[in-house]
């Protein structure tokens, strides 16, 4: 078999103006499909930052809450309740919310904060300056050095501003895993100072973090919390709650779901077509190999080899031509939101293979069609 | 007998319009026989080179190639009955132009799973006996008419088929040159035992054949023996 597939390959590559308009073909769809997928699973992933960077194993919120952005406040004694559930092992309160940051020069700079609770700092992130305890310092904040720290005028240790109208001092500089969605620069500060200088509604306590003692002690607690009114989320859980909100309730999903279809509907017109004009006009010599002796079943394969060679070909180009974009777009662009996945990775191929799978079809039907008597007919 | 048709009928379309293309034709080929099959356009002469190929399937009579009925054989050994026992010189050729000449001459055996090295070996030896080692490496369009007949010819021999069909092989080709290549291939083929039918009506070659079937209207109006 492996020289049928050789005589296919070369077949393949002897028309080279179809071969390259096929490779091209796909790879300009699988780079569209990837950088469509990439930029959607990057928002999704930048739009999830708070839960990933807390990194809490549960989080309890008013039923209404889809996203860690839109938090609906709790009253204070949920945190109460919600440490008195069976199965819990601690749990403490969290703020997040936005101030109004006024720089040194004058300027307005909104800014996420986020109030870890001031007896554990539950949720903090690694500092890459300062210590740790020095966020218990009067006025004191954790400055992101992230895509949007330059926003607040890349604050140095010490550096000092206001903060809805509250003077804030820079205590700390920290990193997280995944920069925020927003493009907003984040403060840590505690819970205290948090919902004391920022926040104007009657509840203030925006999440509320809880360790389970056990994972088998889960379920209980998310029980416990629904017959309480309220809703308890794992952070996989929560994560896909914040998904599914901007898959289905904006526009986001559609659109992008819309561009995929069209890449994939634009990569397998051109590699349908393509094939199928190689393959008519190769028809006669087909035919002679149909009469030669070449069964229809190796017939199929010649086809079914060269049509996946050039859309796995394509895969390769357009997945390396969506990463180098996106390379570079991280490069250029702070807080670029793209992410290649294995999930998309493994649509884009998907994708693919339907298309080369299509194409061959289109072209086998017209083979197995073939009178080898056409030969004889000059 | 290495062939024999029996009362092999085909006709095209149904009744009102059932145009007839053969006619109750019989004949047989023996080893080591030049058959020629000669007659006017339209007279069935490509037809029953398609039925006897295995290509064309007839509405009646039998056609056997060294003892096996090739009409009651399943379409996977069929192909295997023309690869292994034919080899075909199309009137066009219908050469590969993408291919370099040994490539295409080392088709068939590509087919019989023989490796593509192999193949490729074997198939300059062959282009070496049709006087074309020279050319192995270029693709067909470079050639010229009867260097690319000698190609065809090169690849239907390559794999020592026990029947060599020609369809109108000097069709393309100078007076000289034709008969060159018809000596050349009556000689190498006829020397190994095998047989060799020829669709002609280029009177040039008629010298070569030992027998000649001249059809008119699908059917067999005279059998000449021996003219060579």
């Amino acid at each position: 078999m492996s020289g049928i597939l050789s005589l296919a390959m070369k077949l393949l590559l002897g028309d080279r103006g179809k071969f390259y308009t096929l490779v091209i073909g796909i790879t300009f769809a699988v780079f569209l499909m990837m950088l469509m997928t990439s930029m959607f699973f990057g928002i999704i992933q930048h739009s999830a930052a708070n839960i990933i960077n807390i990194g809490a194993e549960i989080w309890v919120m008013d039923p209404n809450v889809q996203t860690p952005q839109n938090s609906i406040p709790m009253p204070d004694y949920m945190l109460d309740v919600v440490r008195s559930v069976p199965g819990v092992d601690y749990a403490v309160p969290l703020y997040l919310g936005a101030g109004l940051v006024r720089l040194e020069n004058g300027d307005y700079q909104a800014a996420t904060v986020v109030g870890l609770d001031d007896a554990t700092l539950f949720g903090r992130p690694p500092l890459v300056e300062g210590r740790t305890a020095d966020i218990y310092r009067n006025n004191a904040f954790f400055v992101v050095r992230d895509a949007n720290y330059a926003k607040l005028g890349s604050p140095k240790l010490g550096t000092t501003f206001e903060i809805n109208d509250h003077r804030g001092v820079i205590a700390g500089i920290a990193t997280v895993p995944v920069g925020s969605l927003f493009g907003l620069p984040t403060l840590y500060t505690t819970y205290g100072r948090a919902t004391q200088d920022l926040p104007s509604t009657r509840y203030v306590m925006s999440f509320i973090l809880v360790r389970p003692k056990s994972p088998a002690a889960v379920a209980g607690i998310q029980r416990a919390v629904h017959a309480l009114g309220y809703r308890a989320l794992t952070a996989a859980e929560f994560t896909t709650r914040n998904d599914q909100f901007y898959e289905f309730q904006t526009a986001m999903g559609m659109n992008i779901l819309i561009m995929t279809l069209i890449s994939f509907v634009v990569g397998l017109s051109i590699a349908g077509e393509t094939f199928y004009m190689f393959v008519l006009d190769n028809l006669e010599r087909f035919g002679a190999l149909k009469a030669i002796g070449a069964r229809s079943s190796e017939l199929v394969a010649m086809i079914f080899y060269q049509s996946l060679v050039v859309g796995f070909l394509g895969f390769g180009f357009g997945v390396l031509l969506a990463s180098g974009l996106i390379a570079f777009g991280k490069l250029k662009i702070p807080n670029y939101a793209a992410v290649i996945t294995y999930q998309n990775l493994g649509m884009a191929l998907v994708m693919v293979l339907v298309i080369s799978v299509v194409s061959a079809y289109i072209g086998i039907r017209r083979i197995l069609r073939i009178d080898p008597f056409v030969v004889f007919r000059s | 007998m290495i062939l024999t048709v029996d009362r092999v009928t085909k006709w095209f379309g149904e009744d009102p319009t059932r145009t007839y293309a053969l006619r109750d034709v019989s004949f047989g080929v023996d080893h080591q026989e030049m058959l020629y099959i000669v007659g006017p356009s339209g007279s069935g002469k490509t037809t029953l080179l398609s039925v006897i190929s295995g290509i064309l399937r007839p509405n009646a009579g039998t056609v056997t190639v060294e003892g096996k009925d090739i009409w009651n054989l399943s379409a996977d050994d069929l192909a295997d009955f023309r690869l292994h026992t034919l080899g075909f010189v199309f009137q066009d050729y219908h050469l590969f132009p993408r291919l370099t000449t040994a490539e295409n001459v080392a088709v068939p055996l590509v087919l019989r799973r023989v490796r593509w090295r192999d193949s490729l070996r074997k198939a300059r030896e062959v282009l070496e006996v049709v006087g074309l080692a020279d050319k192995a490496e270029l693709p067909p369009p470079r050639l010229s008419g009867g260097e690319q007949q000698r190609v065809a010819i090169a690849r239907a021999i390559v794999a020592e088929p026990d029947l060599l069909v020609l369809d109108e092989p000097t069709a393309s080709l100078d007076g000289d040159t034709g008969k060159r290549i018809i000596e050349f291939v009556k000689t190498r083929i006829l020397e190994a035992h095998r047989a060799i039918i020829v669709v002609t009506h280029d009177d040039r070659i008629y010298q070569f054949a030992t027998r000649i079937i001249h059809m008119e209207d699908g059917r067999i109006v005279d059998r000449a023996e021996a003219v060579a």
